[in-house]
């Protein structure tokens, strides 16, 4: 171009290109069951993919929806000593443990001023329903200091209706800080083995210091301790997205 | 220290009566105790029955829900709860509004009348 000054014209910096990154998207989309991925061990592989197959047939027949701690879920059962042979629980998930078919996950809620905790076994087949009412996550993976909260943290109204959900993407995270009741709690939540966000903690600074004696940093670099379950996953997603197909 | 396991309902467990009884209500200077469980061992679990001590007085009680966790699908509360019962296992009071689990449901001939004043099955 010609400049009014015949000096050549002022450097322009290109535009910057947009990535628009859709594999990452579609990666964080997918999700995996934890108890899908097999423990850390010596145990043979074909144990754990009978395994699996068995868990997809089952939910082929039965739709186990994706959810995380913290959600609040509704579950009914096959009883045959309850009237009309079928009882429903309503509660906030705790925690999530077992892996294979025997994974459970525990529901706690509070009704009429009495703590119930009831641990369901994902894959039984007395399980006739499991509905997610919230979505929602929470700072921890464990809730089980819920135990030593004030009950208010800990109720759900039995009668509540599935919250919409909004979009098909990002579950929002409630980070909410729990009041706890006073000390004596069930396990000593303010020590950095358990590693909590999700507590108000109101002890006075000498004790929270003091608490800090139990840390091991040295944890986090224990190269032994390591499970790097990106590969098994990989392996994984690629065998349920054949065995779903069928 | 020779604490034992974390078991059920064992002699001298504090428990917490349930119903509405005015036994179990009144508020006393100490909390009822199990002094005996009427079982081959002496670990209570649902639907056992065990001996109170309450406000000086011994009374039979029914096990209605413990703090150890049992089998999966059974639920797990908060606290040792009980239900007053007589000899012959009538229930002293007439109404049980915390809840219950439904395993109770399975003796009915022994507990019908305690099951009859429960209001919420769990």
């Amino acid at each position: 171009r010609v400049s009014s000054d015949g000096k050549p014209p002022k450097f322009q910096p290109p535009p910057k290109p947009v990535i628009i990154d859709r594999k990452t998207k579609k990666e964080e989309s997918r999700f995996l069951s934890p108890e899908f991925i097999p423990p850390r061990g010596r145990k043979d592989p074909l144990k754990y993919y009978i395994e699996r197959k068995d868990m997809i047939q089952r939910r082929k027949v039965f739709n186990i929806p994706e959810f995380y701690v913290g959600h609040i879920l509704a579950v009914t059962t096959a009883n045959p000593l309850a009237s009309d042979k079928s009882s429903r629980f309503v509660g906030i998930c705790i925690q999530r443990g077992g892996t294979g078919l025997g994974a459970t996950f525990v529901l706690r809620n509070v009704i009429e001023d009495q703590g119930v905790e009831i641990c369901y076994e994902l894959y039984s087949p007395r399980i006739q329903a499991i509905e997610v009412l919230k979505l929602e996550k929470r700072l921890d993976e464990n809730l089980m200091y819920l135990r030593d909260a004030l009950p208010e943290y800990s109720t759900v109204d039995v009668n509540m209706k599935p919250v919409p959900r909004m979009d098909h993407e990002e579950i929002p995270v409630n980070k909410v800080q729990v009041r706890m009741k006073p000390k004596p709690w069930s396990k000593r939540w303010e020590r950095p083995k358990y590693n909590i966000k999700g507590i108000k903690f109101e002890l006075p600074e000498h004790k929270m210091q003091a608490a800090q004696k139990w840390s091991q940093p040295w944890l986090e670099f224990d190269m032994l301790r390591e499970y790097d379950t990106s590969k098994i996953e990989e392996k994984i997603r690629k065998e349920l997205s054949e065995e779903l197909e069928k | 220290s020779i604490t034992g396991a974390c078991r059920a309902i064992q002699k001298l467990t504090r428990v917490r009566v349930v119903d509405n009884s005015a036994l179990g209500n009144t508020p006393y200077h100490r909390p009822p105790k199990c002094i005996h469980v009427y079982n081959k061992t002496g670990v209570g679990k649902v639907g056992d029955k065990i001996l109170l001590a309450i406000k000086g007085e011994k009374k039979k009680a029914l096990i209605v829900g413990h703090k150890m966790p049992g089998p999966t699908m059974m639920p797990r509360f908060d606290s040792n709860n009980v239900v007053l019962i007589e000899d012959n296992g009538n229930p002293i009071g007439t109404r049980i509004r915390t809840p219950i689990p439904y395993t109770l449901r399975r003796r009915e001939g022994e507990f019908s009348k305690v099951l009859a004043i429960a209001r919420n099955f769990v």
